[in-house]
């Protein structure tokens, strides 16, 4: 367990001067929010506070007519935007005010399992790195509006703005129909990340409930879940995709959704196991004997304690998702031209992939590094998660 | 006895009385009149693959108002599944009580009540605690929450009200600070401290039957006392009946009024504390007896009973007992009943010793 850990403040608390040391990472985190926690050492949640601030502040500044036009539009995507923008910068802002202002002893009382797993998370640097990407790609992908140097599907000049290599202007290159690579990224990243999340977000939900209650009810009810799980596995998911982008409009939602609704089977299995051991463990036999209903023991009581690994199997599952939906789109199956996504961008970069090497290579890159964070996270959420890894 | 088929028995019991004739005599006297919990001819058996395992074998007894009843036996007799059948913890399939058995909480029959009843009466008017409070509590919320559960459930409490009461109850199974201890989790308590709070989650509606199995195996012996002491002390204050599935007899010489003494499925010798232990009429709870060790006869070898607990697949005929019995004689492999002494209070289920008295 991690108690024990004594910080470096617990010293300067102890003695006097404290309120002169106190009253000065008090002012920079007014002016830095972060920094005062970088310097005491908690680099990975001072350098990701620090980064929102820096970062966030900076669009607004240097995209102030934007910003300004976002207050007054009405378009969801713009507001999305500005909230995120505001929130982060708040967020940041106050988290390490409050931050220098506590007292650092480790939380005592009420330390919950969570408390601990985060604990041994945050010593996993790795996976701290990948978890401020992720955060970083995600906070970039919902304020692109007020970012991104243009429109994704703009033709700059079919005649002039053709294949230009990498430049001020341009800092990832244009493409054939003379877009720009970099609004594109950024756009692109907005499909990819949200049908990653959206997608695992609905296969974890339907997992999670048919997984528990199959364990949880056995018998008849377990077996009939249990085919209908094996069937959904055997179904081709690639022959399910070209039926329906032969027969509707292969749409985000759509595709979100045929993907969701095909990758549930893993979660259903690995809760299923899990609330098998759990419900022999007593507490499930207290609760039957304190009353509980099935409903109360599975949502309140099995649940919960199923989720460490379905959280990671989560995690691991968006990359995977992100990697089967730029499949798709590679294919032609998945996300539709001019829509951009980082699997189209591949595509449309492969012809002139010696010509023009920015066109596949950013989308490429942005797809190892996207996918490279998840399995990062989900290794250390493993680790962290797992008592018995921790010291 | 062993030879009636499951059907006949259960014909056999439904014919019966309610006051029949294997409910030893006199055991209804007593305070408050009717018992508030009777359990009668109960047979809970588990239909394996491998054949029925008659676990509960045609138990009978009864819990008073207030009175504290210990069931005694060695592993495997079938005491757990006694308990766990009267609250309906029992895992079904493959486990079954058979019909014609019948526990009646309160006058009203619990065999065959609907689930829906059945959950509004456990943990509210009957309640359990377990033996291994290492993991008889949720690793996912603080106690606090856990023991306010209950109280919010089936009696409806808002949230402020039953944190209030979580910390009273904490209090009163002496926990030390119980303000900063409700919000704590399960594994930044001890192994006393948890048993603590389960207590308090079992108690926090206020049953009038709290049934322990085992409540102080899984602890060290000092904190056994403690908590023994603290059942003893809540019983006293709530005149709140209590039902102790135990092994051990020291613990039932602490706290208990009555013992029932369990051996292969059935009770083979009902009685209070002190005639049970003071005159011991049944073989095996003299063997019982002999085998505690004592620190009156220091250094001397522990007594054992020879032997081991018949197959519970396959129950000799007449007494199970038998084989290991050191007073085995030929009238022996007759089925008998547990059959009422002229003492009050007293039943036993042995030839030799009904014949004696």
């Amino acid at each position: 367990m991690a108690d024990g850990d004594v910080t470096a403040d617990d010293a300067l608390t102890a003695e006097g001067g404290v309120t002169v040391v106190r009253r000065r990472a008090r002012a920079l985190s007014a002016l830095l929010p972060g920094l005062p926690q970088i310097i005491r050492g908690r680099w990975g949640a001072g350098s990701a506070a620090l980064l929102t601030w820096v970062g966030m502040l900076w669009i607004l500044l240097s995209r102030d007519e934007r910003v300004g036009a976002a207050v007054t539009s009405d378009a969801w995507d713009d507001r999305l935007a500005l909230a995120t923008l505001l929130t982060g910068m708040l967020t940041a802002w106050l988290w390490s005010w409050r931050e220098v202002g506590r007292a650092h002893a480790p939380k005592e009382i009420g330390v919950s399992q969570l408390d601990l797993a985060a604990r041994a998370f945050s010593k996993n640097r790795t996976a701290v790195a990948g978890l401020i990407v992720i955060v970083g790609l995600y906070a970039l992908a919902l304020v692109t509006p007020l970012v991104a140097p243009h429109d994704p599907n703009e033709q700059l000049g079919l005649l002039t703005h053709r294949y230009l290599g990498l430049s001020a202007a341009h800092p990832l290159g244009t493409d054939q129909f003379a877009r720009d690579v970099l609004s594109r990224l950024l756009y692109g990243a907005r499909i990819s990340l949200a049908i990653g999340f959206v997608a695992v977000g609905i296969s974890v939900t339907i997992g999670t409930l048919i997984g528990a209650v199959a364990g949880y009810l056995g018998g008849v009810v377990d077996s009939v879940l249990m085919r209908f799980v094996d069937m959904v596995i055997a179904f081709p998911r690639l022959v399910l995709l070209i039926t329906i982008i032969a027969l509707f409009e292969p749409t985000i939602f759509l595709i979100t959704a045929v993907l969701g609704l095909t990758l549930w089977p893993g979660t259903a299995r690995i809760v299923r196991g899990e609330v098998l051991s759990l419900r022999e463990r007593e507490f499930v036999q207290a609760a039957v004997a304190l009353g509980y209903s099935k409903r109360r023991i599975i949502l309140k009581h099995l649940i919960p304690n199923a989720l460490a690994p379905v959280i990671v199997a989560a995690t691991l599952g968006i990359g995977h998702t992100i990697v089967l939906e730029a499949g798709l789109s590679f294919l032609g199956l998945g996300v539709q031209p001019p829509t951009p996504s980082w699997g189209t961008m591949v595509d449309d970069g492969r012809a002139n992939l010696l010509d023009a090497w920015w066109l596949a290579t950013f989308p490429g890159l942005a797809i190892v590094f996207t996918v490279l964070s998840f399995n990062l996270v989900g290794d250390g959420l493993r680790d962290a998660l797992d008592p018995r890894m921790r010291t | 006895m062993s030879g009636r088929a499951p059907a006949g028995a259960g014909a056999d019991a439904d014919a019966r009385e309610p006051r029949g004739p294997t409910r030893p005599q006199g055991a209804a006297e007593g305070r408050g009149g009717a018992p508030l919990l009777s359990v009668t001819d109960l047979r809970t058996w588990f239909f394996t693959d491998r054949g029925v395992v008659r676990a509960v074998d045609g138990v009978s007894f009864e819990v008073r108002h207030g009175e504290t009843l210990g069931i005694v036996g060695e592993s495997g007799c079938g005491k757990t599944v006694t308990s766990l059948s009267v609250v309906g913890l029992l895992p079904r399939p493959p486990a079954r009580i058979v019909k014609g058995s019948s526990i009646r909480f309160r006058g009203e029959e619990l065999v065959g009540a609907d689930e829906a009843r059945l959950r509004s009466l456990r943990g509210n008017r009957v309640a359990m605690i377990f033996q291994e409070p290492m993991s008889a509590l949720n690793p996912v919320y603080p106690v606090g929450d856990q023991i306010a559960e209950p109280l919010r459930l089936h009696r409806a409490m808002g949230r402020a009200r039953a944190r209030a009461e979580a910390v009273r109850l904490m209090g009163e199974v002496g926990i030390p600070d119980p303000e900063r201890r409700v919000r704590d989790y399960p594994h930044q308590l001890s192994g006393g401290m948890r048993q603590r709070v389960m207590i308090a989650m079992a108690l926090s509606c206020k049953p009038s039957l709290l049934i322990a199995d085992e409540p102080t195996t899984a602890l060290d012996v000092t904190i056994q006392a403690q908590i023994l002491e603290l059942l003893a002390e809540l019983r006293a204050r709530r005149g709140m009946a209590v039902l102790l599935i135990t092994h051990d007899l020291g613990v039932v010489a602490e706290v208990c009024d009555r013992v029932a003494v369990m051996y292969a499925g059935q009770l083979v010798e009902t009685g209070t504390v002190r005639q049970i232990f003071t005159h011991p009429r049944h073989p095996y709870t003299k063997g019982l007896l002999a085998s505690l060790p004592s620190v009156d006869r220091p250094g001397g070898r522990l007594t054992a009973i020879p032997g081991t607990v018949p197959n519970p697949r396959r129950w000799p005929a007449g007494c199970r007992f038998r084989e290991r019995c050191a007073w085995a004689m030929s009238g022996c492999e007759e089925p008998q009943e547990l059959t009422a002494l002229a003492e009050a209070g007293r039943a036993v289920r042995c030839w030799r010793a009904t014949g004696q008295s």
